[in-house]
């Protein structure tokens, strides 16, 4: 099967220069554009002091915010979507991002500082996941309609919840702190937490690609087959909750990049997790730092929150896939 | 080769006494056949014996040994279950879902080799699935499903057979196929164990019965000697007329109650 083996090599190997390729064009496009010439001299240690702080201090580190999110975010959609055995499961559409921006706003509301927002986002992920993942769980197992309507329910809450702790914010904090509720990268900060949560995880979800695969069969199956069937869901419940945790602290909620990603990998590729969870990182790191630069760009010099990007295409495809799925 | 034993093994069924514990011993080669009527415990037994739900009392042991002291990896090559009710939430095409039966014996970070292939089309072969190979399992009827999920058993290679209805679905022709394949397995040394609603398939393809009641009891031993007329006709509420064919008893219901129940 070298033929099979090949293949895939060269799929993620397209996917990695597609990332390369979304990183250096969201480093050069914006106000002062950054040639190709001027990119490499800045990234060989020379270049112009202005392309310098431009790559170095501002575009760069937003792109590889922007990258981490999206890689996280497909990763969360991606395992989601096994655990519940459902191509619709996504962080944002479940109220899972939501959760987790509640519990980070109550942080930060309460003075707390950057380590305990942290851990606070991904106790309010894990809360939601539970919460909705209790909820639909009826007798007889999950089923789509209910857990989307509980996700969907459960989302609003959070939303609610939100824009409350943002009315009684002080006015003038008001513009940072909008992002929570729908995505933006203006205000990401330090990008290299979120590369720490992502690199681990892809490296842990590797191996498993074949035990998902089979739990996708169903749980049964699964351990018919020999899959650890309740450790190995545990694994995903907290592993989903900790990458959606992560990337809302980075970005706030980014909606359906978990949705979106993982879906049209499916399509082109097949459903095999030991190629669509690393293809997921890359492609969704590649949408999100594209998207942040059509946000950035589009309408120049207003910064529009990446989180309206996402959204326009993520509603769409979201509408289909439920269409389909009837 | 694998022997399956059950050791004073009471079943989980909710809100149900629990019943005669059962000590039962499944040699190899042997083709056993559970019966009983509809909500027995059919399956919950098929469930316990395979070792995916915990029994109330009692073990059930693998070659002697107790089935939650071995590996996951390792019970998975040895025994292949195929149930009743299939899921699939993604798309698949059959000869992928095939390959799912090679699991337990890739590492987590192999991909399905040639031999792993090479064994996943002869069961598609053997069920005569070949033509359907590219086929998304969401597209098939149920008996090609039902033929399907015998095909991923058949890739994972085990020495015990835990098959729940192994004709469902299936028309005629594909049922006496199905029943055949099993039988070439037991004879080349598996232990088979099936759920069966038919009693005529029992009879015809089985040469020891377990039959269930719905309150717990249950009895065992060679096919000869439990299919008794008057004792399958209480298992069953339903009276019934023998007849024979190629040497194997045929089973007809007929009109009213068993004779001790009028």
């Amino acid at each position: 099967m070298a033929d099979a083996e090949s293949k895939r090599r060269l799929i993620l190997l397209a996917l990695l220069l597609l990332a390369l390729l979304s990183l250096a064009v969201a480093v050069a496009v914006g106000s002062v554009a950054v040639s190709p010439t001027q990119l490499l001299a800045v990234l060989g240690g020379g270049g112009e002091p202005l392309h310098h702080d431009l790559i170095l201090t501002l575009r760069g580190p937003r792109a590889m915010a922007a990258f981490a999110t999206g890689g996280l975010l497909a990763l969360a959609g991606a395992l989601m979507q096994i655990l519940l055995r459902n191509p619709l499961a996504d962080p944002y559409v479940l109220g899972v991002s939501g959760g987790a921006a509640v519990a980070a706003l109550l942080a930060l509301l309460c003075g707390a500082g950057i380590t305990l927002v942290s851990g606070s986002a991904f106790a309010g992920a894990l809360l939601s996941t539970l919460l909705v993942f209790g909820l639909a769980h009826g007798v007889g197992g999950w089923t789509p309609t209910r857990l989307l309507l509980t996700g969907v329910v459960v989302a609003a809450g959070w939303g609610a919840m939100v824009t409350f702790m943002l009315a009684l914010s002080p006015a003038r904090q008001l513009p940072g702190m909008l992002y929570w509720l729908m995505g933006d990268l203006s205000y990401a900060g330090s990008p290299w937490p979120a590369w720490l949560v992502l690199v681990p995880a892809l490296l842990l979800t590797l191996p498993l690609g074949g035990s998902l695969n089979v739990l996708a069969r169903g749980p049964l199956q699964a351990a018919a087959l020999g899959v650890a069937v309740r450790p190995l869901q545990w694994l995903l419940y907290g592993l989903a909750s900790l990458l959606t945790a992560m990337a809302v602290t980075t970005a706030g909620s980014v909606g359906f990049v978990g949705l979106v990603v993982p879906h049209m990998l499916r399509l082109l590729l097949g459903n095999d997790q030991r190629l669509i969870l690393p293809a997921s990182v890359l492609a969704g790191g590649s949408l999100l730092t594209l998207a942040d630069t059509v946000a950035r760009t589009a309408l120049a010099p207003e910064q529009l929150p990446v989180g309206v990007i996402t959204a326009l295409l993520g509603v769409p495809s979201f509408l289909y896939l439920l269409y389909r799925s009837r | 080769m694998a022997t399956l034993t059950a050791q004073q093994l009471v079943m989980d069924v909710p809100g149900r006494p629990a019943g005669r514990p059962l000590d039962l011993t499944i040699e190899p080669g042997q083709r056993w056949g559970i019966l009983g009527p509809n909500g027995a415990g059919k399956t919950t037994l098929l469930h316990t014996l395979a070792g995916l739900r915990s029994p109330r009392a009692g073990q059930v042991l693998l070659d002697g040994r107790a089935l939650p002291a071995l590996s996951h990896r390792r019970l998975a090559r040895q025994r292949a279950v195929v149930f009743q009710e299939r899921q699939d939430s993604f798309p698949a095409t059959v000869m992928e879902t095939a390959l799912i039966g090679r699991h337990p014996y890739l590492s987590p970070w192999q991909w399905e080799g040639r031999e792993d292939h090479r064994r996943a089309l002869a069961a598609l072969e053997a069920l005569g699935l070949t033509p359907l190979r590219d086929r998304l399992v969401s597209t098939l009827s149920g008996g090609e499903r039902q033929r399907v999920a015998l095909a991923t058993a058949l890739t994972q290679a085990p020495s015990l057979w835990l098959v729940d209805e192994p004709t469902n679905h299936l028309d005629l022709h594909h049922q006496v196929a199905v029943m055949a394949l099993l039988a070439e397995q037991a004879d080349r040394g598996a232990a088979v164990v099936m759920c069966l609603h038919d009693l005529n398939l029992a009879a015809r393809w089985c040469d020891h019965l377990l039959l269930l009641y719905p309150d717990g009891e249950l009895c065992f031993g060679p096919a000869a000697d439990m299919l008794v007329p008057s004792a399958l006709e209480a298992l069953y509420g339903q009276r019934l007329a023998v007849g024979q064919v190629d040497g194997a008893p045929v089973f007809v219901p007929t009109g009213g109650l068993p004779a001790n129940k009028e």
